[in-house]
């Protein structure tokens, strides 16, 4: 059965965009739309009048969204509620990994759970990416400054490239430092001599 | 043995009790070692706060009342054991409004009078629909402006300056430094500073999930008084050059700072052409028993919250009042030299200079406290 369920992703960035609705049409069978400029965020959604808008928790947009809690006139119905109302676990888990649901008002639990479940499924993906790239990131710069102190060592002593970093090595162990520490050292002081 | 502590707090001016307590070693003082996390909006540092990835964070002094009443997001009841900042709110207009408003920098009454000859409805800009600028904005607008339509909309604070410049908002009312900023960056004009319409509006409280102070008092004394240490350091004008340096480091703030002295020293750049104006009490953090939380404050929000969500306002004031703990207060900074008032709420508005009152140990001294029509709200204290 097509779902009537409306869903709109609040996210600057294409690429995490596209897997997210990717992750919610396998999950089910949604209208979903992706908004990413952060002008106007207020009135789009208010005309857009979704079901459930999924936003990432850092985004400073979100306190836009605080204010569609409360624009219920009359006419309107309430735009959006905050999750919480239906279940803190699920919320709980959401924030953990990264995303925050308005939900709006009345939806039934059980036709949220899906939605939410795929999104943080998504959003612990991206932070896992976020660490692992951080992590390259961290291991090329320690490559660099090793390669560099290095090369000093082995102008300064008239060693060859392996007996050089064995010297470096063996520095680091008899201190208790790791190599990466002791290769800085030797940088910043060869930066100092030059 | 020191013991740590994650507090959250967004990149304001007034989360410098925070941030100068870690830096300066008030923290070290008493034992602790404070994790500052910075997040990016209100409702993410709200959601770090219920879901206990912080402790205890700076906030807006509105959202725990309004969540003593219901309105809004969160899960949790939140309260307030102290006040961090009175005002520091800047009130602008985009450049080609202030162009049609003849009206002095801080003058409240004549801004208000330029704005309903405008015959034009506006559009403001605050960072939050619970915050001590939206109470500001609104408590200003109905009673100065002769009822010129003002429509008020959330804006992210850092986006300020960006709305103004695509025609989204006519004006805005924002913690510092993001009145300088959109000044600096998208020809803002300064019309009011915060305190020109209360000139001691709790801007900023420490807040705490209930019952977190009780299960946790060492680390909440603890982190109470090394907050007040800082506040008063804070409070030295000797102290404003190397305080923002400090706040303006990329890791907290994160801006020049030349962005940071006007909220320190009172004086600012009012608009593109360098005019400079200043603003008394512009910004308070510890002076006249700042830090503080009367009962009367939050019986004010209560007030101003109930009369604009149609709640009964009996029974919104002695909610709201419940959440600023003058009680854990006095408990956890007798025996400091922070002055404790002998009562916990105040007439708020009455006082048209400072004046001294009764402290449990001789007197202290309240400062100018005053509404711009010059209102007084007359709270009865039922006790502590």
């Amino acid at each position: 059965m097509p779902s009537d369920i409306s869903i709109i992703v609040v996210e600057k960035d294409q690429d995490r965009a596209s897997r997210i609705v990717e992750a919610l049409t396998a999950a089910g069978d949604y209208r979903i739309t992706v908004l990413s400029d952060e002008a106007g965020l207020a009135q789009r959604i208010a005309e857009l009048r979704p079901d459930v808008v999924l936003i990432d928790v850092a985004s400073p947009s979100r306190d836009v969204l605080e204010e569609l809690t409360l624009a219920s006139g009359a006419m309107e119905r309430t735009v959006a509620m905050f999750v919480d109302k239906s279940d803190p676990g699920i919320t709980r888990a959401a924030i953990e990994a990264g995303v925050s649901a308005y939900v709006v008002d009345g939806l039934r639990p059980d036709r949220i759970k899906p939605i939410l479940d795929a999104a943080i499924a998504r959003f612990h993906m991206f932070s896992r990416m976020r660490t692992e790239l951080a992590t390259t990131k961290a291991a090329l710069e320690e490559r660099k400054v090793i390669d560099r102190a290095k090369g000093f060592v082995m102008r300064a002593k008239g060693l060859d490239e392996v007996a050089a970093y064995q010297l470096i090595r063996k520095t680091a162990m008899d201190q208790g430092k790791r190599v990466v520490d002791v290769a800085n050292a030797l940088v910043m002081a060869a930066e100092l001599l030059k | 043995m020191t013991r740590t502590l994650p507090v959250g707090y967004l990149p304001l001016v007034d989360a410098a009790p925070l941030i100068i307590a870690q830096v300066f070693g008030f923290a070290e003082e008493e034992g602790l070692d404070l994790q500052l996390k910075r997040a990016a909006s209100w409702s993410m540092l709200r959601d770090m706060l219920d879901f206990a990835q912080v402790d205890a964070a700076q906030m807006l002094s509105v959202v725990p009342v309004a969540r003593a009443l219901g309105l809004g997001g969160g899960t949790v009841p939140l309260e307030a054991p102290m006040v961090m900042a009175l005002n520091g709110e800047t009130l602008g207009l985009s450049s080609r409004v202030a162009g049609l408003v003849a009206a002095p920098f801080g003058d409240a009454v004549a801004a208000g009078r330029a704005l309903a000859k405008l015959g034009q409805p506006l559009r403001m800009g605050v960072p939050f629909a619970f915050s001590m600028q939206a109470e500001l904005l609104h408590y200003w607008l109905e009673r100065a402006t002769g009822g010129v339509a003002v429509s008020i909309h959330t804006v992210p604070p850092p986006r300020m300056a960006e709305a103004l410049l695509a025609d989204e908002i006519d004006g805005f009312c924002v913690g510092e430094p993001w009145g300088s900023q959109a000044v600096a960056t998208a020809g803002a004009h300064l019309l009011l500073p915060g305190s020109a319409i209360w000139s001691q509006a709790p801007e900023k409280v420490l807040a705490t999930r209930v019952g977190w102070c009780e299960a946790e008092p060492d680390l909440a004394g603890r982190l109470m008084r090394a907050i007040w240490r800082a506040c008063r350091w804070l409070s030295d004008p000797g102290n404003r050059l190397t305080a923002s340096e400090a706040l303006a480091a990329p890791q907290h703030l994160g801006v020049s700072p030349e962005m940071i002295d006007p909220s320190l020293s009172g004086r600012f750049s009012l608009g593109p052409e360098g005019d400079e104006g200043f603003a008394a009490q512009f910004l308070t953090f510890c002076d006249g028993a700042a830090n503080f939380p009367w009962r009367s404050q939050a019986a004010w929000i209560g007030m101003r919250l109930a009369e604009r969500f149609g709640l009964d306002v009996a029974a919104a004031q002695s909610k709201a009042r419940a959440v600023f703990r003058s009680d854990l207060y006095r408990a956890h900074m007798a025996g400091t030299a922070a002055a404790l008032p002998r009562d916990s709420g105040k007439a708020e508005g009455n006082l048209p200079d400072s004046a001294p009152v009764p402290a449990t140990q001789g007197h202290l001294t309240l400062l100018r406290n005053r509404f711009f029509d010059g209102a007084v709200f007359d709270f009865a204290d039922e006790g502590r």
